[in-house]
């Protein structure tokens, strides 16, 4: 095992050599990021040939400082969340060496966006119900999946080219055991996206019509009846993604209240203050958790404490911007635009404090309700008694709906 | 922002913690069993001084904070905020904190064969200020006009162990810190909240003393003690908040009504998963603390209140919890839950209310 000196050093000289080879200044966006990739410089945790050197994730910060420092375009982490914290590490998992060369490197460029096409009308929290089937068409390798059903609360439908997706594809099973999950082709002709309006009056989400959409048997990710598994490792990679990004100090919904507390005097009040220093103070806990969350992380494997990590974040930012729009007073009452629109990109503490208050009420029902994460957090993280499951021995097709 | 905030620092717990940790359970599971620290609350406090004599002399913690060249570990902040968990864990009856932590801080730089007999465990000292006082308003009442000290200093935690008292003392020019015999000095022993830190009220009458931290460096040596007093207690608050949680989970675990296990019950779980969530909480706040104490980082005093803010709420939530979770049994004397329940309480009120944190915090960040 090498010293983190030597690494660090050796990470330098790949990025000096980078630098040299493509100039940022004189070298076409994409083609720099494809050049990152292949100099293992995208995400240094994976292996080698992968867009990594196989070395501890806390080494990317370094990587990432270089480069910005050097004035490197980026892959714009902000605009593919789902491909990058929730597809490529179930890739990197539990997909082929086909898959892995295929997919990985236009996912981390950006070239391809990525959707997750798990929720359903039926199944919220009880994903396991998920009711899309996928009938496998053929055998051997050239066997081809037909999937039908309906997907809901997917942001970035109607911009992805792939999907990781799970569909049932073995009714008679107990529905733990008869799902498979697929990298599905967005541009299929049988997708049909539409927006889903939410109550800011946007629409980042859409709902998911799958009608006759085929998917190679190639594109199947783990064994048939094995989705469930592969699923649960996307979806605690999804809880790490939303809870655990480094922050400066005062960053975040936090940062929206003090601004205009700073900026209005005429506001302050005695009872607003503790509530804004209690609010602040917890906010620099969270800030300080995540930096030791990340810290274990540089070592190990995201676990259940990022479920806990979720639960403070979605009661921080509902505290916070609730607390701001009460602050404002006679603005509170004012709201910048209820138009329909597809944001491009969705910024929590963006637009105004009214849309902040409401937005804010979707962090404790997105990526796993709170209720279900504490559940996560007492049975896998404290050990206590899994809720009683009436349906968990029944064939799935026998569950009543 | 008032300055720029480290990210590094490492929150943690070392091998060398770790073993440290190791060897402090150990010897508290065996020397300080809960029914002893129950009798304090009865008057028996027979079980202080043998136990204190284990960890100050045998395990050397007395001297942990102490720099080797006055005859001490050299060890950091990081070290002592673990023993200080575990003293939490046990609710331990021992004068760790106000003498090994605060007063050998004061001392600092000041009197070296003093600190070197605190250090050694020979000797054992508490700063005389009031346990509630805060490192940012606290102001001496005694003062040395005439023949030795007079003056009187309320609810001073650690005194009845102490056999030196350090005073701080208003002069012309600053404030000194002055060394006076226990015995010296009227000590007199306080029913209090939280008997396992008892407080005692100490008057002074024309007290003989020698000074100890000169007049130009007493104010600054008194405010580095709280200051490290307050963001070290954060670490005894998560260990005390840590021994409730792991407490509750397993009796929770054992006790069963209708048939169940009462923790299968869902409004119980989910009480006990934001109490974990808390409590992993605490430990990042109590962590970074710790660590911009052991490496003199800038940010140390927002790190300090941002501790007392936190950690002291959740110790108290914790023991509340542990109280109503385990049902009758909780209520109870013979069970231990109301030591920590007095020990948070009291914890909470110790170097500064959490509200006086948030709102020293609100100076320091610029929201006022």
């Amino acid at each position: 095992m090498s010293l983190p000196e030597d690494i660090r050093r050796d990470l330098a000289a790949r990025v000096e050599k980078l630098l040299a080879s493509y100039p940022p200044e004189a070298t076409d966006r994409l083609e720099f990021l494809r050049a990152r990739f292949d100099a293992g410089l995208a995400w240094v945790h994976f292996p080698e040939g992968l867009g990594g050197l196989g070395i501890a994730r806390g080494f990317q910060q370094y990587v990432e400082q270089l480069l910005a420092e050097a004035g490197a375009p980026d892959n714009e982490p902000r605009k593919i969340g789902i491909g990058l914290g929730m597809a490529a590490p179930t890739i990197l998992a539990f997909g082929t060496e086909e898959q892995k060369q295929e997919l990985l490197r236009p996912l981390w460029t950006g070239e391809e966006v990525w959707c997750q096409l798990f929720s359903e009308p039926g199944a919220g929290s009880d994903l396991a119900a998920l009711a899309t089937r996928a009938v496998r068409d053929g055998d051997g390798p050239d066997a081809t999946w037909v999937v039908n059903g309906q997907k809901v609360w997917t942001s970035s439908a109607h911009k992805a080219q792939r999907a990781i997706l799970v569909a049932r594809t073995d009714p008679e099973a107990p529905k733990h055991k008869g799902m498979t999950y697929f990298l599905a082709d967005m541009t299929d002709p049988g997708v049909d996206v539409r927006p889903l309006r939410q109550l800011t009056g946007e629409a980042e989400f859409n709902e998911v019509f799958l009608s006759d959409v085929r998917i190679p048997d190639a594109y199947r990710l783990g064994e048939v009846g094995e989705g469930w598994k592969v699923a649960n490792a996307t979806l605690m990679n999804e809880r790490v993604a939303i809870g655990g990004h480094a922050a400066p100090r005062e960053s975040g919904m936090i940062a929206k209240v003090a601004e205009t507390w700073r900026a209005r005097p005429d506001l302050r009040t005695p009872g607003m203050h503790d509530r804004l220093m209690a609010g602040w103070v917890e906010s620099e806990v969270f800030r300080l958790t995540g930096m030791r969350l990340r810290q274990k992380l540089a070592v190990g494997a995201p676990g259940p404490e990022g479920s806990a990590m979720k639960l403070t974040f979605a009661r921080l930012a509902q505290d916070l911007s609730g607390l701001e729009v009460e602050l404002l007073g006679e603005d509170g009452l004012r709201y910048s635009d209820w138009s329909m629109t597809r944001p491009e990109q969705v910024d929590f503490t963006g637009r105004d404090a009214g849309y902040r208050y409401l937005r804010a009420k979707g962090n404790s029902i997105e990526g796993g309700t709170s209720e279900i994460l504490r559940n996560i957090v007492a049975e896998r993280v404290l050990g206590l008694p899994s809720e009683p499951r009436v349906d968990k021995d029944l064939p799935w097709k026998d569950i009543p709906r | 922002m008032n300055h720029p905030v480290t990210s590094d620092l490492n929150l943690l717990y070392t091998d060398v913690e770790d073993d440290l940790r190791a060897s402090v359970r150990n010897l508290l599971s065996s020397r300080c069993p809960a029914d002893a620290v129950i009798a304090m609350y009865d008057g028996d406090r027979s079980v202080v001084a043998p136990l204190w004599r284990s960890l100050s002399v045998d395990l050397g913690l007395a001297g942990l904070l102490v720099p080797e060249s006055a005859g001490g570990a050299g060890a950091s902040a990081r070290e002592a905020a673990v023993v200080l968990e575990e003293l939490g864990r046990f609710a331990a009856p021992v004068p760790f904190l106000t003498s090994s932590v605060v007063a050998t801080t004061v001392l600092g730089g000041g009197d070296q064969e003093l600190l070197g007999a605190l250090a050694s465990g020979e000797r054992t000292a508490a700063l005389a200020v009031p346990l509630a006082a805060t490192p940012w308003s606290f102001a001496p009442t005694v003062t040395g006009a005439g023949d030795g000290l007079s003056g009187r200093v309320t609810s001073v935690a650690g005194a009845l162990e102490a056999d030196v008292l350090l005073v701080p003392v208003a002069v012309e020019g600053g404030v000194e810190v002055h060394a006076v015999e226990a015995a010296a000095a009227d000590i007199t022993p306080v029913t209090s909240l939280d008997m396992t830190r008892q407080v005692a009220d100490v008057s002074f009458d024309g007290a003989s003393s020698r000074v100890v931290v000169a007049a130009d460096a007493g104010e600054a040596a008194v405010h580095r003690a709280l200051l490290v007093g307050a963001a070290l207690l954060a670490s005894e608050q998560v260990g005390v908040a840590q021994w409730c949680l792991d407490t509750t989970v397993t009796y929770l675990k054992e006790r069963r009504q209708f048939g169940r296990v009462v923790g299968g019950f869902q409004s119980l779980k989910h009480r006990l998963a934001d109490l974990y969530t808390l409590v992993e909480q605490a430990r990042a706040a109590a962590r970074y603390a710790a660590a911009t104490l052991a490496e003199d980082d800038p940010d140390q005093e927002v790190a300090a209140s941002v501790a007392q803010a936190y950690c002291a709420d959740v110790a108290v939530k914790a023991a509340e919890e542990c109280v109503q979770l385990h049902g009758g049994i909780g209520m109870t004397w013979e069970h231990p839950a109301h030591l920590y329940l007095k020990r948070a309480k009291a914890d909470q009120i110790a170097f500064g209310s959490p509200g006086a944190h948030r709102a020293r915090l609100g100076e320091l960040v610029d929201l006022r």
